[in-house]
This record gives C-alpha cells, sequence and structure tokens, in this order.
C-alpha cells in the first residue's frame, strides 16, 4: 500500500543513489582494509629505509664513526663491516640490509656479543606482560572515568577526576614511577617497602609456579601502576571530551523522543557513538605507549625491550639501538593498522 | 469528538543565569484526530520550543506552566512511565530530516525498528524488520533503504525515513517540525502530500510546523501563526493565506510571492527591523514597532486574541478586531 | 608609508592591522574569563620570569662542581633552602638554571616543529594532486614512528648536544601540527572568496599566506602552546635517559642525577620531587593555556562550557 509511488523518488531532486543493502558492508570494508594494509606497508617500507639511511648519514667511514670514543675489537670492526656490507655500493648495501632484517640478522650487540635477534626475542616477554597488563586495566578504568566524567559534568567527581587527569598528564610518568618506588619499595617514615625492584622475578623461583606468579605480580605491582594511572590519565581525558561532544547531537533528542530511558539514550547511542573518535585518538597516541614502556623498564630495572635499548646508550651498542628501533616501530605501526582497521569496522562514514 | 490535542494557555520561560527568556507566552492550541493544523512564525517565535514541550523534550533550564492535554491527558502531570509510554505510542515527532537527527553509525532501518520493539517487547525481530519494510513502503521507499545508513541517503530519503520512524508504533498525534525546511521545492511538494495522505488515510492528527505560510497554506486545515511566542492570528489554513488580517501574518504572506501574480514582485518585501529579544519586549502589542498599521494606542495595550467573520478567524490587534483597549 | 592617514581613508594594511588589533583585544578579554588559562599563565609567568632573572637572583657560580660549598645530600637547610644535590650544589639554584634550559629546548623545539608542520600541513592542504598526496603521506609516516626511540637513536647517531636534543625533539613532532594545519587548510580553501581569489589571477604563494595562513593562524596558535607542553616532557625525559648535554643542567638531568646517586634509598626528598614538581607546573599550565585558546578559537568547542 503504497502512499507515493517510487518513481517520484528518482526526480531531478533526488539523485543520490542508494548504496545497496546486503554485501555491501563487508566489501567496502575490505576496500577500506585493502587500502589501510597498503599504506601501513608503505609506512614499513619508509621506516626501513629510514633505519638504513641513519647510520650512515654520517660522514666518514661509518665504522670508524660508530666507534668513535669507543674501545672497539678488531674483529667487532671486522663484524660491523661485514653485517654493514660497506664493501659493496650503497645500493648493494641496502640489498644486504633488507635481506638481513627479513631474515632475523641484525647482527651481534656489542655489549653481549649475542645476536640481536635472541635478545629481542628473550627480553620481549617481560614487556608485552608488563605494557599488556597496564592497557587493558587502563582502557577499561580510563573510559569509565571519562564517561561518568562527562555525564557529570562539573560534579565534584568530574572535576576531581579532571584535574587529576590533567596533572598525572603532565607529569614524566617515570617520574612518578620514582615516587611510587620512594613510598612503596623503600618506605616513608614508619611504612616498610612492600614492593620489591628490580628484576621481573626474585631469583631461584620457578617462572610457571603458583609461587612464581605470585612473586611476578609483586614485582610488576608498581610499574603496572604507574604505567596504567599515565595511561588512565589520558584516555579519561579523551573519553570525556569525545563524550561531551556526542551528547550534543541532535539525534539524542530523537532518541529521547522515542521514549528511551536517560540512561538507555547514552548508553545505546551517546557512549556507543563516543567510542568512536576515541578509539582514533587512542591510536594516535600509541606511541606514547612505547615510551612509557622504555622509562618505566629503566626505573624499575624490568628486564625487558625498553631497558635494553636505553641500555644499549653506554656503549652504544648500535646493532642493539638499530634492532630496537626497528622492532618498536613496527610494533607501532602494525598496532596502529590493527586500530584503524576496527574503526573501519565500527564506522560506516569511513568506508564510504 | 474531544480534540486530540488541546494546549490550554501554554507558558515555557527559559532560566538562564542572567536572565529569564519567555519563549512561549499563554497559548491555545488545538487538534483534532484527522485534522492537520499548520504552525507559523519566523525563528525565534517560540514554535519549535511548543512542539518540543509537548512531549516534554524542552531543555531542563526551561520552566513550564499551563497544560498540554493529549487525548485528555495532561502531559505536564504525568508520570515519568506513563510519559515514556506516550512518547511515540501516543504522540511522535518528525524532526527536520538532517544528518544528525538520525544516529550516524546505525543504519536506518534498525533506528525505524527501535521504538517499535522498545515499546513492546514481545514484538520479535522478525516482526519488527516486517513492519519497518511496511513503513518503508508506506513512506515510498524500498525495502533495501533499510539496510542503508543516513549518509547514503539525499535529503528527502531521509525526511520520508523520519516519517516512517515517527509513524512506528501507530500514533495518535503528529507533531511535525520544519520536515521540508532543508529540502528543495519538487521533493517539498513530495513529501507534503505524502503527509496529508497519511492523515487521510490514518485519521491521525498532525501539527505542522513551518516558517513558511504558503506550506502551510496548501497543506493544512487551519493555521496558527505564532510571533514573540504569542498566538496572533489563527483560522482555516488556505483563507488566512490568501487573505491575512493581521499585519505580520500579511508580511509573512508577501515574503512568499504566488506564481503569476505580477503585484507581488513591486510589493516591498521582508519587514523592517529584527525579530524582538524576549529579554526585552516592546510594550503592549510585541509587533508595533515594526508594525506599518501601528497607532500610538499599540503600544500600550497587548491585544487579545478576539474572533473576527463570525468565529472563522481569530486576530489579536487592535486595528482589526476594533478592540478598544480598557 | 607615504602621508599621514587622515580621518576618511586609510591603507588596506592600515585597516588589516586595525582589525587584528581589535580581533587580539577581543579574544584577550574571552582568555580572561576561563580561569583555568589565567592560571596557567600566571604560573607560567613566574617560571619565565625567574629563568629570564636567574642570573641576577642566584649565582651562576652555584652551578659548578668543583665550586659547590654544600655537603653531598643535604637536606633543605637555611642556607641551602631545597638542600643540596650529590655534589653539593643548592638544589634551589639547580632548580632555577634548569628551568632555563628546559623552556629553552621546549620552546625552540617547538619552533622547528611548528615551522615544518605548517610549512608541509599547508603545502600538502593547498596542492592537490600528487604533491599534496606525496606530502601528507610522509606526514603519516613519520606520525607512525614512535618518538621516544626514534629520539634515542638519533641523538644516539648524532651525539650529546643541546643542539642535537633541539633538532631532533623539533624534527619528530611536526607532524601532529601538520595534519592539523592540513585539515584546516582543506576547510578554509573550500570557501568562496578563495575561489574568488583564484579566478582574479592570485598565485600559489598570495593564497597561501594572505588568505589561508591568516585564516589558521588561530588554530596554530592554540596547537603551539599544546606543542611546548609535549616538547618539554620529551626534554625531560631525553635528559633524564642521559640524552642531553652533560654539561647543562636541566630538570630532567637534575632527576638523572638523582637517581644515579640513589636518592630514592636514602630519602633524598628535596633532589627528587622539586624538578618533578616544577615539570608539572610548567606541562600543565601550557596544557590549560592551550585548552583555553582551543576552545575559543574553535567555536565548536564553545557550546560546550
Amino acid at each position: 500500500m503504497s502512499v507515493v509511488t517510487e518513481s517520484g523518488d528518482t526526480g531531478a531532486a533526488d539523485i543520490e543513489p542508494e548504496e545497496p543493502g546486503g554485501g555491501g558492508r563487508r566489501n567496502s570494508w575490505l576496500r577500506y582494509a585493502g587500502g589501510r594494509v597498503l599504506g601501513s606497508v608503505g609506512a614499513l617500507f619508509f621506516m626501513l629505509v629510514f633505519n638504513f639511511f641513519l647510520f650512515r648519514v654520517l660522514p666518514g667511514d661509518p665504522v670508524r664513526t660508530l666507534a668513535r670514543n669507543r674501545l672497539v675489537s678488531q674483529e667487532q670492526v671486522d663484524e660491523l663491516t661485514r653485517t654493514l656490507g660497506l664493501n659493496d655500493s650503497v645500493g648493494g648495501q641496502f640489498l644486504t640490509y633488507l635481506k638481513n632484517t627479513f631474515t632475523g640478522e641484525f647482527g651481534l650487540s656489542f655489549r653481549y656479543r649475542v645476536p640481536v635477534a635472541d635478545l629481542l626475542l628473550d627480553r620481549l616477554w617481560p614487556t608485552l606482560v608488563l605494557v599488556g597488563t597496564a592497557t587493558l586495566l587502563s582502557t577499561v578504568i580510563g573510559v569509565y572515568v571519562g564517561m561518568v566524567g562527562a555525564w557529570r559534568r562539573n560534579s565534584k567527581f568530574d572535576v576531581g577526576s579532571t584535574w587529576t587527569s590533567l596533572t598525572l598528564y603532565s607529569m614524566p610518568e617515570w617520574w612518578l614511577g620514582l615516587l611510587l618506588i620512594a613510598a612503596f619499595s623503600v618506605g616513608v617514615g614508619p611504612f616498610p617497602g612492600i614492593f620489591p625492584t628490580g628484576n621481573l622475578i626474585s631469583p631461584r623461583v620457578e617462572m610457571w609456579s603458583l609461587e612464581g606468579v605470585l612473586d611476578m605480580a609483586q614485582h610488576l605491582a608498581l610499574p603496572v601502576l604507574t604505567l596504567a594511572l599515565a595511561y588512565i590519565a589520558e584516555y579519561a581525558l579523551v573519553m570525556r571530551s569525545s563524550l561531551l561532544d556526542e551528547m550534543g547531537q541532535d539525534y539524542l533528542l530523537t532518541a529521547r523522543a522515542k521514549g528511551l530511558r536517560d540512561v538507555q539514550v547514552r548508553r545505546r547511542h551517546a557512549v556507543r557513538n563516543a567510542m568512536l573518535p576515541t578509539t582514533t585518538l587512542i591510536a594516535l597516541n600509541l606511541g606514547f605507549v612505547v615510551s612509557g614502556a622504555l622509562t618505566i623498564e629503566t626505573v624499575f630495572s624490568l628486564p625487558g625491550l625498553g631497558l635494553l635499548v636505553t641500555e644499549a646508550l653506554d656503549i652504544p651498542d648500535y646493532p642493539v639501538l638499530q634492532g630496537g628501533f626497528l622492532f618498536f616501530s613496527a610494533a607501532v605501526i602494525v598496532a596502529n593498522l590493527g586500530a584503524t582497521l576496527l574503526y573501519g569496522w565500527l564506522d560506516p562514514r569511513v568506508r564510504t | 469528538m474531544s480534540a486530540l490535542l488541546e494546549i490550554q494557555d501554554l507558558s515555557v520561560t527559559y532560566r538562564t543565569r542572567e536572565d529569564d527568556l519567555p519563549a512561549v507566552r499563554g497559548v491555545d492550541l488545538t487538534v483534532n484526530a484527522g485534522e492537520s493544523v499548520g504552525l507559523a512564525g519566523e525563528s525565534g517565535c517560540g514554535k519549535s520550543t511548543l512542539a518540543s514541550t509537548i512531549l516534554r523534550l524542552q531543555p531542563p533550564s526551561a520552566e513550564v506552566t499551563g497544560a498540554i492535554l493529549v487525548e485528555g491527558e495532561d502531559v505536564l502531570t504525568l508520570g515519568w512511565g506513563e510519559l515514556r509510554a506516550l512518547r511515540w505510542a501516543g504522540a511522535s515527532m518528525v524532526f527536520q530530516g538532517a544528518l544528525h537527527s538520525m544516529n550516524p553509525v546505525q543504519r536506518v532501518g534498525d533506528q525505524i525498528a527501535e521504538p517499535i520493539t522498545l515499546h513492546d517487547s514481545s514484538v520479535s525481530a522478525r516482526d519488527a524488520a516486517s513492519r519497518v519494510e511496511e513503513l518503508l513502503d508506506q513512506v515510498g521507499l524500498r525495502s533495501a533503504t533499510a539496510r542503508s545508513y543516513p549518509h547514503h541517503l539525499s535529503g528527502g530519503q531521509r525526511q520520508r525515513v523520519m516519517i516512517a520512524m515517527a509513524l512506528a508504533c501507530r500514533p495518535r498525534l503528529i507533531i511535525a517540525d520544519e520536515p521540508t525546511t532543508a529540502l528543495d521545492v519538487m521533493v517539498q511538494a513530495q513529501v507534503l502530500a505524502l503527509l496529508a495522505d497519511l492523515v487521510n488515510e490514518l485519521q491521525v492528527g498532525l501539527l505542522l510546523i513551518s516558517h513558511d505560510l504558503s506550506v502551510l497554506g496548501t497543506t493544512c486545515d487551519r493555521a496558527v501563526v505564532m510571533y514573540a511566542g504569542r498566538v496572533i492570528e489563527q483560522g482555516a489554513a488556505f483563507d488566512l493565506f490568501a487573505r491575512p488580517r493581521h499585519p505580520y501574518t500579511t508580511a509573512l504572506a508577501a515574503a512568499f510571492p504566488r506564481v503569476g501574480n505580477h503585484a507581488a514582485r513591486y510589493a516591498p518585501a521582508g519587514l523592517p527591523g529584527d525579530p524582538p529579544d524576549p529579554r526585552d519586549l516592546p510594550s503592549g502589542c510585541t509587533f508595533h514597532p515594526r508594525c506599518a498599521r501601528a497607532v500610538d494606542a499599540c503600544s500600550g495595550h497587548d491585544p487579545r486574541l478576539l474572533s473576527i467573520d463570525d468565529g472563522e478567524r481569530a486576530v489579536a490587534c487592535i486595528r482589526v478586531t476594533q478592540e478598544v483597549p480598557v | 608609508m607615504s602621508a599621514p592617514s587622515s580621518t576618511t581613508t586609510q591603507t588596506p594594511r592600515q585597516l588589516t592591522w586595525q582589525r587584528r588589533q581589535a580581533a587580539a583585544v577581543r579574544t584577550w578579554a574571552e582568555f580572561r574569563r576561563h580561569k583555568s588559562g589565567l592560571f596557567g599563565l600566571g604560573v607560567l609567568t613566574v617560571f619565565a620570569m625567574l629563568a629570564v632573572l636567574a642570573p641576577l637572583i642566584t649565582d651562576r657560580s652555584g652551578l659548578s662542581v668543583t665550586q659547590s660549598t654544600g655537603g653531598v645530600l643535604e637536606a633543605p637547610s637555611s642556607e641551602f633552602w631545597l638542600g643540596t644535590d650529590q655534589s653539593g650544589r643548592s638544589v634551589l639554584t639547580l632548580l632555577i638554571w634548569g628551568g632555563r634550559i628546559s623552556l629553552l629546548v621546549g620552546l625552540l623545539a617547538t619552533a622547528i616543529s611548528m615551522l615544518i608542520g605548517t610549512v608541509i600541513g599547508l603545502a600538502s592542504g593547498h596542492f592537490k594532486g600528487w604533491f599534496g598526496a606525496a606530502l601528507f603521506r610522509l606526514t603519516e609516516w613519520f606520525l607512525v614512528i614512535p618518538f621516544l626511540p626514534l629520539a634515542i637513536v638519533l641523538q644516539a647517531v648524532l651525539g650529546a648536544s643541546l643542539a642535537n636534543l633541539i633538532f631532533v625533539i623539533g624534527v619528530t613532532s611536526w607532524p601532529g601540527t601538520a595534519l592539523l594545519i592540513r585539515s584546516q587548510t582543506l576547510s578554509i580553501e573550500e570557501r568562496p572568496y578563495l575561489e574568488r581569489a583564484r579566478v582574479l589571477g592570485a598565485g600559489n604563494w598570495h593564497q597561501m599566506t594572505r588568505h589561508v595562513l591568516p585564516n589558521v593562524m588561530p588554530m596554530v596558535f592554540a596547537n603551539t602552546t599544546l606543542t611546548v607542553a609535549i616538547a618539554i616532557l620529551s626534554e625531560t625525559t631525553l635528559s633524564f635517559l642521559g640524552l642531553g648535554d652533560p654539561l647543562r643542567v636541566s630538570w630532567g638531568s637534575m632527576l638523572d642525577d638523582a637517581f644515579a646517586a640513589g636518592a630514592i634509598t636514602t630519602g633524598a626528598w628535596w633532589f627528587l620531587i622539586p624538578p618533578g614538581v616544577a615539570v608539572i607546573l610548567v606541562v600543565l599550565s601550557f596544557t590549560l593555556i592551550g585548552q583555553a585558546l582551543e576552545e575559543i578559537f574553535n567555536p565548536r568547542l564553545r557550546e560546550r562550557s
């Protein structure tokens, strides 16, 4: 029972075509994803090239320059010359570099005399546990705090949490770590320290036993807390801002007019839509996650990739530095890609 | 038959830190089933405030007095549960189909179905989907439209979706707030025709709000003109448009010249001055500073809405009704 | 300028100048209504004055390790208000002089970053076709590379000096600005008056500098303050990791010394807390000012508060 015939719809005024239903959703996402993946591959390649030229941009013999002021044995010089392929042309060197990168051949560490690739793999686990746990905790708590802050704007909770977040955000996260160490590891006044510093696990404790897990938890408590606080501040501020933006939109009035309770309006529409820009802003700050890992591991002496890289500054241990930079950059690029793809899945406006 | 919608002496005042802004000042309005009533006036005259207050959607800073009776029940005194039940199922609104009136990341079909399942939880997803199809058909859209997102649709299509959405729970009263304002003339005509047919077939009551008097003149049975929060003229819609009596209505009607009417091309269009600031309303008749027919008495006396022409028209102007100021 | 202006006619330049002045006055009036922004400005002024007046209020010899007069890690006393560091120097003196470095690096690095970011952002927004697209890709690539590993590697390769530090921070923080300016440029270029300018024969340079840039400047200004905040945080972190100039004292290097000297275990809070608090105050101030400016210049945000 059509009140107005369809043909009137396609008059000169309505010229925009309708999107086909059904498979249109997945197809458009695939197109979007394809574009994004290509973009990330480009970024990875750019980073590889950048990394390559970084160590060769110095004038003179790179090996001599890299080994300046440091006592390096002749065999290390030879090793470096070989890995860098300095006897070839620049193009040849680049190809060698690419081949090495893809086969995981990053050379030997100056300090440890073991393959850098092995070192990276060894140290990966503590960093993952640290960053993973902190991110998980902080995403949940931070988004929730930001959400409630926006709902109850200008309430005591909102004002308090916003100022706390701003302060935490303005603070170097490792400084907070130092304070927490002073308070809880060393002890302040009459309060004894209850958390150990240094290392992931106490010596002579089996990692995969219950005692081991508890021990690890005790070692990780402060570092995770420090990182989590820093991340929570960021996520809370971003979520609050996104939700406030969303709450001013007209379609929420439509939703209320339909008879939805305020809580339903917020949850079903405002919060869900506010999560979208939150995801983007968080993705843009994944580098922040990396720098957090670096500095926190340094301060807490956790044997992860971050500590490995900062320790490598002492010599400087160039193979480790180069390998570490490669790893972190690739990790951020991949994580960014993941976040962007997820966003494309959630927000159909981006796909067209 | 008792009126579907009866607004009695409604006043809505926005309270801010600095001032009180009276948006609606003592308005009476009636809509019967199967009847479409137009509400006209320029921006800021209070018509949108009035519309949103019917379903108690006004902002929290607004203070409301008077009564709004929907099928005999005063909306302003309803409990929350009853109010939410009334919203959409008793009376629904058609908002301007701009991109922001709909959730941009939800499919249009889901948005139409939302109030259906909300008001009757026993409705299955399948039933809701078929009802959505039925509604889309009613407004002249293909059923595949349900899978689209708002940004895929043209302005006209979005407006039809808003209408379909408003019909979802079979309301008795529909309030359409500027449904054709952002549309070009051809699409506007289609949408208005659609609304008129729906009123006829479903015997709903329609309150059509627009700043365009010509739209109301051709689509509605009766029309009401507001200025600075008051009703200043009301009567049969086409008659009001063709033969306006209040000076403001005359100017409003002249703003939309008729094709073929050569005289209209030379008549001065537009009113001098600006719409009045609600914080600082002119004394007496609020229109008198901009009125071509104002006399001294107009600044001292606020005219009452009085019937003329054997009750066919009501006007609030002492020059027209010959009201004697006391 | 030739003859002085009469009361009836003004040169275009005079008109523009007058309008800009009026706009600045209006902006300041609006800014005054943001209490948090004012607080930030006040705190910042104090720190700026301390930094500028440092040679007058303290003795530069206080920075010298060989001329230090205090004991090792002494608690605060009437002589040393904030105690001493591991070499016997007054922590208060270090704090004041350290502020100079932190602010200097922050501001200079931001200047570089804003310069690069604005140029690239304008160009990638203005030039359609492969050039603009290529610049956009470049921006995206630099954006994804994580800042700290890049800064560490660059600094390790280039060497530890203040100039290198400024360079590194500047060169790694421009993408954010570039993206913002690019999106602003794109939206401004859609406006009709720019199309008219083009029809009248305005070249690329003229369009960008006379039309787009003045409209983009307010947002750039707001973004700059936020960038300074990040630059100072970055400098502090890099100095803490030992990548700053070893001869200069900054708040980050103070904390590095504190950490290395075991200030945590010995409870030397006077060495540990003040530099951190100083960083928080300065970064917070810039952030608050930047947020207030954003609210003023971005009309969309204004409706919220």
